[in-house]
């Protein structure tokens, strides 16, 4: 799920932080859909503590009392993704400080050269939408942002540093609310070492949003287009979205490097994440055999559920490319008719000069401007076609390739206990065969060794069981939050064609008065 | 000055009720009323039945019908173009040849790749490319009316014996497109013409209307083709775009049969919804092309027509003044003063001619142009709203439901 996620806090007794931010039970995610869409408090007034809802924190509370561990994430308590009023606000103006604790800074940060455009602010609402529909477990209280994104540095060596931005109320951090600033590969080695970690458990890791050599070359050149704003603010909305999936993650979030993350000052600069460096080289190999024993592995798997998903995995991820690629023609065809339309909305006004009845000179004019019009809202649709959808597809083409890892990951580990199997089976031949020979000394060392096996065996068959526990439980858990991304983020798409429509419908019922006055 | 549309009726593969998109003023004169009540497209022509009432006394039916081709037409365009008699008026623009290249291509296309998609996709993009088809064929249908009624609405072309012939002849014509050397001659007198014309145009004209025409007329119709040629670029990357919604709903639609979860549902829905909106889409482009492009087109040929009728004039005026300069000569050598006389007179005659039928013709152009200007654009901009207000219903009710769902 893209979005920051809230989680009832492990249960305090009492429930006495009342912290204002995380309590009104919402079940209905309309009316935080209405909340959101009807937002104009001004940030400074964010926490008044809601009072009025005395009694519901309370149950949500007694609810989260019920959840066992700190840890659990299986815990079915509904109340969730609930937040007042005023949390909106704070993520709705993405460039204001974040310390909500000092109004007096809401002030845009220093140096910010990157205006948000439309769609950054649009980002942002989608993350409360998202709390509001997540029924789910956890909910602790989290949100991070990326935003400001800043050229640091000149000509090559430059590079593009983003603020992250937390709001938490869990204890484990040290305040409340911080931010850092990092650069892109700080994100590519989070990535790497949540891999290293996690990926043999099982767990299904958000991948980052991908190099772009081309596209930060420009950057770093200093070509000041749209081609290299779109970039960068293309980048900065996935890199969100990518801290939010794994914040939204509870085991994820549980590890120490992603609270260094995005706590700590200054990061030690990421190697390996260096394309063409000694470690890149070095996935890339490792990637290639991984490639080659995928083929090889197929599991005689009694559990035929895993079977299916994958298949499932696959086919989807094939319908996903195909509707990315469709996407993708489409933004490309809206950008033309955009191009188009404010030509010939040009080529209308010259027409409308030229016409010497005035009447009809005139409403040409006119529909030179209407046609002008048009071309902006075709060009800010073809942007929501891009940031909403096209990007929507492409960060779960990419997650989908991760769940396959994930899928990968149990055969591998089923692979490791088979062949221990066999090892031990040989090792017992060896052992028989010793017995027959009669050979003692021998006999004691492959005593030995069968047992240091039968170990073995038993470990990677607990290893087995255990990783397929979770891919399992990940797999659900990463559905349900695909229902609710896909859900809400098209549904914002619609909202944006929605809004679209209105407009044209003004534009020309103006226009229409005009026509019938030629005379 | 505004009329109606004539009334329309027929049945079948034809245009029949395709209203007149680019002329209003067309008189509802019983005397005369041309109309194309049917039409058949074979595989290489277009075949037009030319219906006709009149109460004219020279036809020897009241009612009547014909078939004709579009060579026919052509012919019958040249026929006015080449006659003296004409030089004064605004001949109507020849209609434009039928051309279902493109569509055919699609449609081959579409054979070609039948394997490549799946069935639901081929039947709709099969059943869109024959509605685009049908689209072509109607709008070239319209486009041979609209000449014969102008040329029914013209007080003096109406009485041409070619029309009549045109009219009443049931047989073919024998009128044979033109051959290859034809072509090349037509094309040497237009170089020539053209040549001419910048000569003819560069004599200042003593009457301001008409020089004030040539100068407006001039730029109008450059202006006119710059527009009509972006107008066409335009929508064509609006059916573009309506093209895509159609695959990106279909592939939605697949991705929502996969299963029957939630978000599959919710899939099939937002599918459905995108068919229908880019229905409508599809329709506003092609409203935008009936409404503005053809619009554009159509004017287009006209300030042509009208400049040929300046640049007939122009050379007219052109030949009175040589006549007058070879009478003064004459005169003044006193040699062949009789022939020379008659000469200018002739010139002077044709001139004046031209110059009288001329300046009405220019009068009438101006107000048909305005008013055809006004009556598309008026329902273009109905049009438009309509769509945008359906379209808008559409989103807000689907919204609703997964609003609700959710």
């Amino acid at each position: 799920m893209a979005a920051s996620s809230r989680r009832n806090p492990p249960p305090l007794p009492g429930a006495e932080n009342q912290d204002p931010l995380s309590e009104m039970a919402d079940e209905d995610s309309d009316e935080g859909e209405d909340i959101f869409v009807g937002n104009s408090n001004p940030v400074a007034e964010a926490f008044q503590p809601d009072t009025a809802n005395g009694e519901e924190p309370a149950d949500l509370f007694s609810e989260a009392e019920t959840s066992t561990a700190a840890n659990s994430y299986i815990t079915n308590s509904k109340s969730n993704g609930v937040h007042s009023d005023n949390e909106n606000d704070l993520f709705a103006e993405v460039s204001v400080e974040l310390s909500m604790e000092n109004p007096s800074t809401t002030a845009k940060s220093s140096g910010a050269e990157f205006t948000p455009s439309l769609t950054l602010s649009a980002t942002q609402p989608e993350s409360m939408e998202q709390l509001e529909e997540e029924k789910d477990e956890d909910s602790f209280d989290m949100e991070v942002a990326v935003t400001n994104p800043e050229k640091i540095g000149d000509g090559m060596n430059a590079y593009m540093a983003y603020k992250v931005s937390t709001r938490t109320t869990l204890p484990m951090f040290r305040n409340r609310t911080f931010s850092v600033w990092r650069r892109f590969s700080d994100f590519l080695g989070l990535y790497e070492k949540l891999s290293v970690k996690h990926s043999l458990n099982g767990c299904i890791i958000p991948p980052p949003p991908e190099k772009s050599v081309v596209g930060m070359t420009k950057v770093k050149v200093g070509k000041d287009d749209s081609s290299s704003a779109d970039f960068v603010e293309r980048r900065r909305a996935a890199l969100e979205r990518y801290l939010q999936r794994v914040v939204c993650h509870p085991s994820l979030l549980q590890d120490p490097d992603v609270r260094e993350f995005l706590e700590r000052d200054e990061l030690p600069r990421a190697v390996g994440t260096h394309t063409l460096s000694g470690a890149g080289f070095l996935k890339m190999i490792n990637r290639a055999s991984d490639a080659v024993s995928k083929m090889t592995i197929k599991i005689s798997d009694s559990d035929a559920w895993f079977d299916n998903k994958l298949q499932e995995v696959e086919s989807e991820e094939l319908q996903l490319r195909k509707l990315h690629a469709v996407v993708d023609s489409l933004v490309n065809h809206r950008k033309e008719l955009c191009g188009n339309t404010a030509v010939f909305a040009k080529s209308m006004a010259m027409l409308g000069n030229s016409e010497d009845n005035t009447a009809l000179s005139r409403a040409l004019s006119q529909l030179a401007e209407v046609e002008d019009k048009m071309e902006t809202l075709h060009q800010e649709q073809a942007a929501s076609d891009f940031f909403i959808l096209a990007e929507l597809l492409a960060d779960y083409i990419r997650l989908l390739g991760a769940v396959r890892g994930c899928f990968e990951q149990r055969m591998k580990t089923w692979q490791r206990w088979q062949e221990a199997q066999s090892t031990l089976q040989k090792k017992r031949e060896v052992e028989a065969k010793l017995l027959w020979a009669n050979k003692p000394d021998k006999l004691q060392q492959a005593k030995e060794e069968i047992t240091e096996w039968e170990g073995k065996v038993t470990q990677y068959e607990r290893d087995f069981d255990r990783i397929s526990v979770t891919v399992r439980k990940e797999f659900l858990r990463f559905e349900k939050e695909k229902s609710n991304d896909f859900k809400s983020q098209i549904v914002k798409y619609l909202e944006s064609l929605l809004q679209s429509q209105q407009r044209h419908v003004k534009f020309w019922e103006a226009f229409l008065p005009e026509a019938k006055a030629i005379a | 000055m505004e009329g109606e549309p004539s009334p329309r009726s027929g049945a079948g593969f034809h245009q029949g009720s395709f209203p007149l998109a680019v002329n209003v003023d067309l008189q509802t004169d019983a005397t005369l009323q041309v109309d194309i009540s049917d039409a058949l497209s074979e595989r290489d022509k277009v075949k037009f039945t030319v219906h006709t009432k009149s109460t004219l006394p020279n036809f020897k039916q009241n009612e009547f019908s014909v078939v004709r081709q579009h060579e026919e037409f052509i012919w019958l365009h040249d026929s006015f173009v080449e006659n003296e008699e004409y030089a004064g008026y605004i001949i109507p623009p020849a209609p434009p040849r039928p051309d279902f290249d493109a569509s055919r291509e699609k449609l081959q296309k579409l054979g070609e790749g039948e394997g490549s998609m799946t069935k639901e996709e081929f039947t709709k993009m099969k059943q869109e490319l024959e509605a685009e088809y049908l689209a072509i064929f109607k709008k070239t249908v319209a486009m041979h009316e609209v000449f014969l009624c102008r040329v029914a609405a013209h007080p003096v072309l109406r009485k041409d014996m070619n029309f009549h012939v045109f009219l009443e002849y049931n047989q073919d014509l024998s009128v044979r497109g033109k051959n290859k050397r034809e072509k090349m001659e037509d094309f040497f007198k237009n170089v020539v013409k053209s040549a001419d014309g910048v000569l003819v145009a560069g004599v200042k004209d003593v009457d301001d209307f008409f020089e004030h025409e040539k100068t407006f007329l001039l730029e109008y119709h450059n202006r006119v083709k710059d527009a009509s040629s972006k107008s066409d670029r335009m929508i064509r990357s609006h059916k573009n775009a309506a093209d895509d919604i159609n695959r990106i709903a279909s592939t939605l639609y697949t991705l929502g049969t996969q299963d029957s979860t939630d978000v599959c549902k919710f899939f099939l829905k937002v599918s459905e919804l995108f068919e229908k909106t880019r229905k409508i889409e599809a329709r506003v482009a092609a409203d935008e092309d009936l409404k503005l492009a053809d619009l554009l087109k159509y004017y287009l040929r006209e300030s042509q027509a009208a400049k040929d009728l300046l640049y007939r004039r122009g050379r007219a005026l052109v030949d009175y003044e040589n006549a007058n300069k070879a009478l003064d000569k004459a005169r003044a050598k006193n040699k062949d003063v009789l022939q020379a006389e008659t000469s200018q007179q002739v010139c002077c005659q044709k001139f004046e001619k031209i110059s009288e039928s001329a300046k009405q013709e220019l009068i009438d152009f101006k107000t048909r142009r305005v008013a055809a200007f006004r009556k598309n654009l008026v329902e273009l901009a109905e049009l438009e709203l309509k769509h945008a207000k359906g379209n808008l219903q559409l989103l807000q009710s689907c919204v609703g439901v997964l609003k609700g769902d959710t």
